[in-house]
């Protein structure tokens, strides 16, 4: 929860949040813009002056099933919106995380802080992420304008797409007040195929086998020995787990086809429906790493080089993505730990413990920063989210 | 267009040496009928001459290139295979056309990572013959897959008949290389998931060749389904085919495309393709399912059952891969297929809420007797991203200029129904006034200052997008000065 020292502002309308940012950049005060408040562990901590919290504009707007499209205010619930939309059969396809437990948070995370940190669970590698889904936004710029861009529709190339800039951009742009998110049908049914005991290497090549397959995998994880004991899967050695999403019928046909394409790989367990949904939001909480008191840290790998990250850095790591996310906790030095992943093709980001971002050097240093400048000149929002200000 | 310095047309031999220095040997294009092919893209109703047209082919000379246009104030615009339908790549009489076409290589195809790396100016459709022979194909598909480049793609975010399922091309990039309007090159993304920082990709995808020139893209290649299986269906109604596709979603299916003509536009494909088309039909739905085998069977029965429902007449399901081509060509000839009814026709590329269709197709039909022409309707279903095909004559005086004021009204109804002016076509020269129906002075001006970040000096793909080109001075201006508050007004905290 935010510090008692500051009691943030908590404005019901996006003029009243002009109003705070135009008195902030005047007398060169700093904004910290927050949701629910789950992930202020992300990112240095430089000082802020004013903490600004979007917790009561969170008005839903319009839901229109038929359309494949929710429109809701900044602040609202993402386990409320989920809810809603589930009772119309359909679901937010990239499944947000919460990560309120791996981050010792006690907040509800927001639509707002969820698409700002363009957070994706592990459909990400069907559905796509966070920015796949963000259609449209009005916000408040750092120059405390109230712009709007994209849409209410799911297809639009109508100027710059500004969504994919604010998604990850952690609110050091806009304060986004009103979003626009696609939705689409949730599956019927959903199957797990589990395989046992492979070492991290192995459990890649099989992972890439089923990705490379017409089998429509929505989730491809590896749980090391360390992550898999801990229930509801109370594995003796490490896990590796595919889920198929869809239709019966095609579930079926698709489990079958895959569970042969993986004969080689040992034993297949299968989980369904309630056992196969739970474990996902495990490996989408990462809840073997919570409560670690090491830095945490989320490598963004070519899917097939994802052991080769951990491999090279001395603590623990477990694998979603089919590899294309490696999550670490350990102590090496952060210079070392991007540096390793940075040689892989990958980047890394730290989720606690340093700066989440690293140092950037070269011209893309200076586009980032023009960017920045673009919308924040004076620096009034979120400063040292991204990355350490010198 | 912003009118032409004649100074630097005046400059023409200077700007020649400069480039054939660059890039020697043919790469530099310059005498007047060598420049024709270059006078207007897929948007043929506008056309320019270019002062040159430059062809290098590596990054370092699309960056010096780029330097030394800037430092001599010289505006360039990119161009792929020119097959814009918004005059994205319409050139200037004052400015050089720099053309993507040399950059025509595969450079890497990396099956355990799902991607390809290759070069702007390969096609669409090339793409997908590199990789298919081990089962994989590259899912956005325009229509102009066979001729247009990825490098364009990138420009203008293209979707295509199957984006509805598998996204437009901003959700099928990983990486690409781009080059500054200062010759600076810089990576964005690679192989790996997720921006580090700003998610630069995005915002470069649709930028419709405003902020900097792609020598390099990584695409997200996929498996191929293992199969596909399509539906014509004819209805004696546009609106019990439009509550057909609602019913579709609702039942919770995503077809892999869903496509829909009006009674015109499907005569004038069945008389050009012979597709076995209902030409007595006042609405077609093409419903494409893909997956497994019974995942086929078991959707197409659903959908011909909602279908039924509503009243269709005419039902027939592929039974092998030629039939389902066979459907499809009748819907990707129709461009084609409706020139051949008309001597010119306009395209437009609004997207609209799918519940407003009826209301929408008629007020369309309502300004086609208005304007005294014909239209036919071909409509990305799924996805609300309507295509009407204005008829009319560019030989008749006048008829242009309605055609165009007719797209004006359809475009600027889409917006006013909950649309927006463009699905996948980019705004270019053609939407350009039309901006400010969707979009305010500020919202314009935050768009204009991402303009300035990556080229301040407004030289790359001048007039298009927006309708007015403020100095990036100007935008700068801040509204908070001297401790004064822009709103003294609104409540404080």
């Amino acid at each position: 929860m935010l510090d008692e020292a500051i009691r943030p502002l908590e404005p019901a309308s996006a003029d009243e949040i002009v109003a705070a940012i135009a008195e902030a950049g005047a007398a060169a005060r700093r904004i910290e813009v927050v949701g629910g408040a789950t992930k202020r562990s992300v990112g240095s901590t430089e000082p802020v002056d004013v903490v600004l919290s979007t917790q009561r504009l969170d008005r839903i707007v319009d839901y229109s099933p038929d359309e494949l499209t929710l429109t809701a205010q900044a602040g609202a619930r993402i386990a409320d919106l989920e809810r809603l939309v589930a009772g119309h059969g359909q679901m937010l396809a990239f499944e947000p995380p919460r990560w309120t437990r791996l981050l010792s948070a006690r907040g509800e995370p927001t639509l707002g802080g969820v698409i700002s940190a363009n957070l994706s669970g592990p459909r990400r590698i069907r559905a796509g992420a966070a920015r796949d889904h963000f259609l449209g936004f009005e916000g408040v710029s750092g120059r405390g304008e109230r712009f709007k861009a994209g849409g209410r529709v799911v297809k639009n190339v109508t100027g710059y797409d500004l969504m994919k800039l604010m998604a990850g951009s952690w609110g050091t742009l806009a304060i986004l007040t009103e979003l626009t998110i696609k939705v689409l049908p949730a599956a019927r049914a959903e199957t797990t195929l589990l395989l046992f005991g492979l070492a991290d290497v192995r459990a890649h090549e099989a992972m890439q086998a089923a990705m490379n397959g017409s089998f429509e995998v929505s989730g491809a994880a590896h749980l090391p020995g360390f992550a898999a004991h801990a229930p509801p899967l109370k594995a003796e050695s490490a896990v590796t787990a595919l889920r198929l999403e869809g239709f019966e019928g095609s579930v079926a046909a698709r489990a079958d086809a895959l569970t042969t394409t993986l004969s080689g790989f040992g034993r297949i367990d299968r989980l369904d429906g309630d056992h196969s949904r739970e474990f996902w939001i495990q490996v989408r909480e990462v809840e073997a790493l919570a409560g670690d008191p090491r830095p945490l840290w989320r490598l963004l790998l070519p899917p097939a080089a994802g052991w080769r990250g951990p491999h090279g850095l001395p603590g623990d790591a477990l694998y979603d993505w089919a590899g294309g996310l490696a999550w670490l906790a350990s102590e090496e030095p952060a210079e070392k730990v991007r540096r390793v992943v940075r040689d892989l093709g990958g980047h890394a980001v730290c989720l606690r413990g340093g700066d989440a971002f690293g140092p950037r050097e070269g011209p893309l240093a200076g586009l980032q920063a023009r960017v920045k400048a673009a919308f924040d000149p004076l620096g009034v929002l979120n400063p040292g989210r991204m990355e350490a200000t010198p | 267009m912003p009118a032409p310095d004649e100074t630097l047309i005046a400059r023409k031999a200077e700007i020649l040496r400069a480039l054939k220095r660059i890039v020697p040997g043919e790469g530099v294009v310059a005498e007047p009928a060598e420049l024709v092919p270059f006078e207007s893209d897929g948007l043929s109703a506008y056309r320019q001459t270019p002062l040159a047209v430059v062809l290098p082919d590596t990054t370092a000379q699309v960056s010096e290139i780029l330097r030394w246009c800037q430092a001599n104030g010289v505006k360039v615009v990119p161009r792929g295979a020119g097959t814009s339908l918004s005059g994205g790549a319409l050139p200037l009489a004052d400015g050089v056309v720099l053309g993507l076409s040399k950059f025509n290589r595969v450079l890497e195809v990396d099956y355990a990572n799902r991607c390809a790396v290759v070069q702007p100016g390969v096609t669409n459709l090339g793409i997908t013959a590199a990789v298919e022979a081990a089962g994989f194909y590259y899912a956005p598909d325009p229509s102009s897959q066979i001729a247009c480049t990825i490098g364009g793609n990138v420009a203008e975010n293209s979707g295509g008949v199957h984006c509805l399922k598998h996204g437009l091309t901003t959700n099928n990039l990983l990486g690409c290389e781009l080059v500054l309007m200062t010759g600076e090159i810089v990576r964005l993304g690679g192989k790996a998931f997720d921006a580090d920082g700003y998610d630069l990709l995005g915002l470069v995808t649709g930028s419709e060749g405003l902020l900097g020139v792609v020598t390099e893209v990584t695409v997200r290649i996929l498996p191929k389904p293992e199969m596909a299986r399509a539906l014509l269906l004819g209805f004696p109604s546009v609106e019990a085919a439009g509550a057909t596709v609602g019913d579709i979603i609702a039942a919770g299916i995503i077809p892999a495309g869903l496509e829909m003509m009006d009674n015109p536009a499907i005569r004038a494909a069945e008389a050009f393709v012979h597709a076995g088309y209902p030409v007595e039909a006042e609405a077609l739905l093409i419903v494409e399912l893909d997956g497994p085998e019974a995942e086929c069977a078991e959707l197409a029965g659903h959908v011909r059952a909602l279908a039924a429902q509503r009243g269709a007449d005419f039902v027939k399901v592929s039974a092998d891969e030629a039939e389902r081509l066979s459907f499809w060509a009748g819907r990707k000839a129709a461009f084609p297929a409706v020139g051949r009814i008309a001597p010119d026709y306009y395209c437009m590329d609004g997207t609209i809420p799918r519940g407003k269709l009826p209301q929408v197709l008629t007020r369309i039909n309502d300004l086609a007797r208005e304007y005294g022409l014909g239209v036919a309707n071909v409509f990305h279903a799924g996805d609300g991203n309507l295509h009407p095909l204005i008829l009319y004559d560019a030989e008749k005086p006048g008829e242009l200029e309605r055609a165009e004021a007719f797209g004006a009204d359809i475009l600027k109804l889409c917006v006013a129904v909950g649309g927006v002016l463009t699905g996948e076509h980019g705004v270019g020269v053609e939407k350009r006034d039309l901006m400010g129906e969707m979009f305010d002075a500020t919202d314009l001006a935050c768009q204009q200052r991402v303009k300035c970040a990556f080229d301040p000096g407004l030289l790359l793909n001048p007039g298009k997008v927006f309708p007015t080109l403020h100095r990036c001075a100007e935008l700068g201006r801040m509204h908070v000065k001297g401790g004064k508050l822009a709103f003294p007004e609104l409540p404080r905290f």
